[in-house]
């Protein structure tokens, strides 16, 4: 078995001093393993957002021990962080976070010129990904030309372009409509399907009943850890969709709610 | 991440924002331009000045009487006298230009003319009057060691002076005031109703400041005297050393000559003074020297204020784009390429700057102003470029800094 892709064990975060000292984190330990798909639930305040930006290597936790595919983040000067952020973590931002007055290509291909890919490579693989994500028609596109659901498959795009080995998703359809969110969930679910690891950030049950485990933060304390689908197998949707395409129920799924947002998203499809 | 990229994304920076971008570029432009101009008309003053400093004549010394101070020797020298006139200051005679005219005494003296000088005298020719502003009475010898050639006819020679002939040599104004268009070679022009020949009319020697250097009439030194000025003392001797490197022992063994004659004792103040050529020219350039640094220095300052406008101008830009920054590093851009894309900003637009300074300080260059053709110095482009340049990375380096030092989370979080 190799090295997990993330591992953290009693991180603390401790925003402020004297009376404005937050405790946002108080002792987070957390194994994400490859080709899981985790979605990390809480409510605001609940330090989920503080975890995502340890979990990106965006901020330097107060206590605790973080290892990216067996790297230790600590260890690591600024330098090195940069080169990390750039090889091993793809960002998806609930705001998109495109760089405007630059196309979707140009957007997609920036991570790939600060890790030194050559052009040529470099365009062909922004057009691949933008293709998986369905956006071969935009890619001479400004993000102010584009909406919020193409954005954030753009930012996709670009932050699985580099095949990095762990996919972060902040609050990714926070801004986005229901038929956008589909898209992006989609997309994320055949990430997933296709062996990338994803942790997903979110409050909305809905998106994270996509995810193969479901963490749940209160207080900056992990309160429930929970597995909706092996980690090696696809995740929960899309084994009810092609479940529900061969007729049989294959009894991965549990728990009711789950099992009730899959029939809806089931049906949508069967009608569509 | 190479070179080649940072650039682009720089140069896709600037061109976000053109109007700014070209505004900024407007402040170095003319520091660059003001810089190149300034010295390069500093520098062409102080050539057309030297140049009518040569105009009067090289290794010359011209000796003119002095009031101020007296001989020693003579007693009686009562604190009452103080202010009046110094009866015992000695003018400077036609016995005293022969002494410095001897060779042995005085081996670096080329040539020594003694000169008398009417001012504003009356001529006239056929109706025609003019007022000759310099009418000089000297010695052949004058012409070459004042740089006064003559362009038509000829120059009055040593006979001429011994046998006080009144011929002229006339310059240039004179001749078109009296003659207009005809040549005044051999004609006749009264001046005070004595009667001279024109004999030459001198080359056209430019105005030296406010004097009309060619409104001059030159005649035979006897001639003046007899009808002019009268045999009194004269005006100034002008020696001509042998080169310009003996004008300086030139002026010695004259100062010794006349200090002996004159009877001045080491102590006593001379009473005759000596103006040369060489170290006015000197005394000038260095005047001119310090002016051309002096307006230098105000252009420079545009160029600092210039400067400073980058400053601005990138601090705004990365306070504006604090969230862009944030993205970048989220994405992976190591500091590197931070700081490398904001300093080639500010180094852009302050070459470009710089270029386009040149450009119209070239273009600038191409007119006179106030008579005065501009002469482009080379170390003031290479200085106005390298410094626009050291501007553009000083002062750019200060705003990338902070671009690159932003930690990711702030830079994400600002709105």
């Amino acid at each position: 078995m190799t090295a997990p892709v993330l591992e953290v064990r009693d991180l603390v975060m401790v925003y402020g001093e004297g009376d404005a000292r937050v405790r946002a984190l108080r002792g987070v330990s957390l194994t994400v393993e490859k080709g899981d798909y985790v979605a990390i639930m809480g409510a605001s305040g609940s330090g989920k957002s503080t975890l995502m930006n340890i979990l990106g290597c965006l901020d330097v936790p107060t206590s605790g021990a973080y290892l990216v595919d067996g790297t230790d983040v600590g260890a690591l000067n600024e330098k090195q962080l940069a080169i990390l952020r750039n090889r091993k973590i793809g960002f998806v931002f609930q705001s998109f976070n495109l760089i405007p007055r630059m196309s979707a290509l140009a957007n997609v291909e920036l991570p790939m010129a600060y890790g030194g890919v050559g052009a040529a490579e470099r365009r062909a693989r922004a057009l691949a990904a933008l293709e998986q994500v369905g956006l071969s028609d935009r890619i001479h596109h400004e993000p102010n030309e584009l909406s919020g659901g193409q954005q954030q498959r753009v930012a996709v795009a670009r932050a699985l372009v580099t095949s990095p080995a762990l996919l972060l998703a902040d609050e990714p359809t926070g801004n986005l409509d229901s038929r956008s969110t589909e898209d992006v969930l989609e997309i994320l679910d055949g990430l997933s399907a296709s062996g990338r690891t994803i942790v997903i950030i979110t409050h909305e049950d809905d998106v994270a009943a996509h995810a193969k485990r479901v963490v749940r933060l209160v207080d900056g304390r992990i309160v429930e850890d929970r597995r909706q689908a092996p980690a090696e197998g696809l995740p929960p949707r899309m084994a009810v969709r092609k479940s529900t395409m061969t007729g049989t129920m294959t009894g991965t799924m549990t728990g009711t709610m789950t099992g009730t947002a899959a029939d809806t998203a089931a049906g949508a499809e069967a009608a569509g | 991440m190479s070179p080649l990229e940072i650039l682009r994304f720089a140069l896709r920076g600037l061109a976000a924002n053109k109007l700014r971008s070209f505004l900024t570029t407007l402040g170095i432009l003319i520091g660059v331009a003001a810089v190149i101009l300034l010295v390069a008309f500093g520098e062409g003053a102080s050539q057309s000045i030297q140049q009518s400093i040569q105009r009067l004549g090289a290794n010359t010394l011209t000796v003119s009487a002095s009031f101020a101070g007296g001989g020693g020797g003579f007693g009686g020298g009562g604190g009452v006298r103080q202010s009046g006139p110094r009866t015992q200051a000695r003018q400077l005679t036609l016995e005293d230009a022969r002494a410095l005219a001897d060779p042995e005494q005085a081996p670096s003296v080329k040539s020594v003319s003694p000169v008398v000088t009417a001012n504003s005298s009356a001529a006239v020719h056929e109706g025609a009057s003019h007022t000759i502003s310099q009418l000089v009475g000297t010695y052949p010898s004058y012409f070459e060691a004042t740089n006064k050639p003559v362009e038509t006819g000829t120059y009055f020679v040593n006979d001429d002076v011994l046998a006080a002939r009144k011929v002229m040599v006339i310059g240039k104004t004179v001749a078109e005031a009296l003659f207009g268009a005809v040549s005044p070679v051999g004609r006749q022009v009264s001046v005070s109703g004595v009667p001279f020949t024109v004999v030459g009319v001198l080359k056209e020697s430019g105005s030296s400041g406010m004097q009309d250097a060619d409104d001059v009439a030159v005649v035979p030194l006897p001639a003046v005297q007899q009808s002019l000025t009268g045999f009194g003392p004269l005006g100034s001797i002008i020696v001509q050393a042998t080169g310009a490197e003996t004008a300086d022992s030139a002026q010695a063994e004259v100062t010794a000559i006349l200090d002996q004659r004159h009877g001045i004792t080491p102590t006593g103040t001379a009473d005759y003074r000596i103006l040369n050529q060489a170290a006015l020219q000197e005394t000038v350039s260095s005047t001119i020297g310090v002016f051309t640094t002096l307006l230098g220095a105000v252009a420079a300052i545009s160029l600092l204020v210039g400067g400073i406008g980058i400053t601005n101008i990138m601090l705004v830009t990365v306070t504006e784009r604090t969230r862009e920054i944030g993205i970048r590093k989220a994405i992976g851009a190591p500091r590197g390429a931070i700081l490398g894309q904001f300093l080639v900003e500010s180094t852009v637009l302050s070459l470009v700057g710089g270029l386009s300074g040149l450009a119209v300080a070239f273009a600038g260059t191409r007119f006179t102003i106030a008579g005065i053709e501009p002469v482009l110095v080379p170390s003031s482009i290479v200085l106005a470029l390298g410094v626009s340049v050291g501007i553009g990375l000083f002062f750019g380096s200060y705003p990338a800094n902070r671009a690159a030092k932003l930690r990711p989370i702030q830079a994400l979080r600002h709105e």
